[in-house]
């Protein structure tokens, strides 16, 4: 594809993409400090699908995020302030500091979800694009899965189900190639997992996830596809995960990947490939790019301030929020 | 003896039974590579045809392992964590574990599920913090969950060379703690407890990484008086009753310390069958510590809030007296 993109989309493109990158890169040393609790799975070097995708979409399209989520969330619109608040297990964190980083949702800006359970969003995104049919609304649901995922029953069945009911959903697989350790070329026999879409009785298309223009003009695409034509699309974006599987993972030491593999993508950067080339077309100024790094790297130190500086919930606050209608005696706590 | 991990133990026992038995095969995510540490050079060993790859996919390898088990291997399945068996419930439940009763005995599935973390290990929120034995427990499946390295290479043996399905809960807070661990390959029968302090006055029923804290606890009260008498069933089923019996009668006092939920959980069961066998006993009603019955909140504090600890374990000792 090689359409002219404005400067406008160019830079929010870039802007949107740097921001990711740099929200993870400020995780992982928080996540190193002790100051985020637990762990995170990054999604550095992921960044031109979740962009790309995201933001070819409406504010009230929906979309199921993953354990590798923070990308997507950002790129929807998410808030980083809320985000790091969240993280940071504070009670005006998006979800009062109860979720932490793979349970994130946002319904106000169409997230239903990040998932700790690796393929569980997917049903999740074919029920909410069965309410769009049932109540005859125009937005699209977006459903994030990673090449592992793919390989999970409750992905075809929900596959299978967006089919036979005509469901306006796009299944967007990130394929980096590797789930923890395990790499497709192990876990498949096909090449590309978009072909499985034939077996379902939708299209499905694979393109390089690297390139966010070419995410970005898919997914237009796809989108009017899906919403004018009611029927599900599988795309599959090729790319690859800089960081270890999860934060800590390096000291593991499983070395199921060559220095030589991660160094040829990170050769192939989205950032820097998509900063090059739309510097090279004249689409705008050195000048201009530096001034967005600035503004995130700012942005960003804002936000953990911000978190920094929120309140932290009761520890009894852990009994609310459980019911949406209460009653007395539940839930219980663990000793009287 | 060698003071050595309990994962190491855990390792020791699953890597001797593959040497001793070729039927002994390892099906998981991510072992070859062995994310979770336990089967780590296996493959270099064992091959890959004992040392399975599967991809993500815990209700189809679940049911392999049954089919497997059914017609002749005796295959570990590590789930890397615990949540992972809830995608393979019918095959858990309903296929495994029914298959001997309904077929009239006819079929045996000498299968171990190997759930190698679990619990709470902070920051890890609502869906990597379970600890779903008590389902397992009602629908009737064997269940070990060993507090100490020694129990951990002696159970996990029995579990292997045992001819039904057994699940074996590693707590994620014991996976780093040390023991003393026999070198050569022994059992631990499933189905007997053990008391492992004695004491008089109040008995703490504890199980797996609560145990260590039950012990650090009866130390702690030791000074003011208090006789705390740890009993630990290891096997949560079958579960030894006749030494938690001796226990209870003896002390006439029960706390049920357990990390799993309240309602229907193993505490809930345990002070039933005491209060069903022991009642003429009991100097004060039987208490339990449990976790709530929420899912785990990523907030530190408010974790350790729902989470049963030492402090609450104290405090509820104090007030029995
Ligand atoms: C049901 C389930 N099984 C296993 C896991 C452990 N796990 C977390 S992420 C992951 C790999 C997922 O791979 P993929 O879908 O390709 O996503 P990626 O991590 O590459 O983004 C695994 C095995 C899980 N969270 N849920
Ligand atoms: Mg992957």
């Amino acid at each position: 594809m090689t359409e002219k993109i404005t400067k406008n989309l160019a830079l929010e493109l870039y802007r949107k993409m740097v921001l990711c990158r740099k929200f993870e890169e400020k995780v992982a040393e928080l996540v190193n400090k002790n100051e985020i609790y637990g762990t995170t799975h990054e999604y550095v070097g992921e960044e031109a699908v979740a962009v790309g995708v995201c933001s070819a979409l409406r504010n009230n399209d929906l979309i199921t995020s993953t354990h590798r989520g923070h990308g997507h969330i950002i790129s929807k619109g998410g808030d980083i302030r809320y985000m790091f608040a969240e993280l940071l297990g504070r009670v005006n964190g998006c979800n009062k500091g109860k979720g932490g980083s793979m349970h994130i949702a946002d319904p106000g800006i169409g997230i239903l979800g990040a998932n700790g359970i690796v393929g569980a969003g997917v049903p999740i995104a074919v029920g909410a694009a069965l309410t769009i049919k049932i109540k005859k609304m125009d937005n699209v649901v977006i459903s994030f899965f990673g090449d592992g995922a793919s390989n999970q029953g409750v992905v075809h069945e929900a596959m299978n189900m967006a089919s036979i009911w005509n469901l306006p959903v796009i299944f967007v697989c990130e394929n980096n190639q590797y789930a923890v350790s395990t790499s497709v070329k192990y876990s498949l026999k096909i090449e590309n997992i978009s072909e499985r879409s034939k077996a379902y009785g939708f299209e499905g298309k694979t393109i390089d996830g690297m390139d966010v223009l070419e995410v970005y003009n898919n997914t237009k695409e796809i989108v009017n596809k899906v919403r004018s034509e009611n029927k599900p699309f599988l795309l599959e974006c090729k790319t690859y995960r800089y960081s270890g599987h999860f934060t800590a993972e390096k000291i593991l030491n499983l070395n199921y990947r060559t220095e030589d593999e991660i160094n040829y993508y990170k050769s192939k950067c989205p950032i820097l490939s998509f900063s090059t080339k739309i510097l090279n077309d004249g689409i705008c100024t050195k000048k201009e790019l530096d001034d967005i790094d600035n503004l995130v790297i700012n942005q960003i130190d804002e936000a953990v301030d911000f978190a920094r500086k929120s309140k932290s919930p009761e520890p009894s606050d852990a009994l609310k929020d459980m019911y949406a209608t209460e009653y007395t005696g539940i839930p219980q706590k663990g000793w009287i | 003896m060698r003071n050595i991990y309990y994962l190491k133990a855990v390792s020791e026992a699953l890597f001797n039974e593959m040497e001793i038995n070729p039927d002994v095969v390892v099906i998981g995510e991510d072992v070859r590579y062995s994310l979770r540490g336990i089967t780590k050079g296996f493959i270099d060993i064992f091959g890959p045809d004992r040392v399975i790859d599967t991809p993500i996919s815990e209700a189809g390898l679940t049911g392999v392992g049954t089919g497997a088990a059914l017609s002749g291997l005796r295959p570990v399945l590590e789930f890397q964590i615990c949540e992972f068996i809830f995608f393979a419930f019918d095959q858990l439940v309903d296929q495994a574990q029914k298959l001997r009763y309904m077929s009239g005995g006819k079929l045996k599935a000498p299968v171990t599920y190997l759930i190698a973390s679990s619990g709470a290990r902070g920051g890890m929120a609502g869906q990597h913090s379970d600890n779903p034995y008590p389902y397992l427990l009602h629908s009737g499946m064997k269940t070990v969950m060993p507090s100490t390295p020694y129990d951990a290479k002696g159970l996990l043996v029995s579990a292997i060379r045992d001819d039904d399905p057994v699940a074996v809960f590693l707590p994620v807070n014991s996976l780093g703690t040390k023991g003393d661990v026999p070198e050569e390959q022994y059992t631990i029968p499933l189905g007997k407890g053990e008391i492992k302090k004695e004491g008089k006055d109040i008995t703490v029923v504890s199980t797996g990484h609560l145990v260590k804290i039950a012990l650090e606890t009866a130390e702690e009260l030791e000074s003011s008086g208090i006789s705390v008498e740890v009993y630990d069933p290891r096997t949560l089923l079958p579960l030894d009753r006749e030494l938690l019996f001796k226990s209870v009668k003896k002390t006439g006092r029960v706390i049920v310390f357990d990390d799993s939920n309240r309602t229907c959980g193993f505490a809930a069961e345990v002070s039933a069958i005491i209060s069903e066998e022991c009642f003429t006993y009991l100097k004060s009603p039987v208490r339990r510590i449990t976790r709530a019955d929420v899912p785990i909140p990523f907030n530190a504090q408010m974790e350790s809030f729902v989470l049963p600890d030492k402090e609450k374990l104290i405090k509820v000792i104090l007030k029995n007296f």
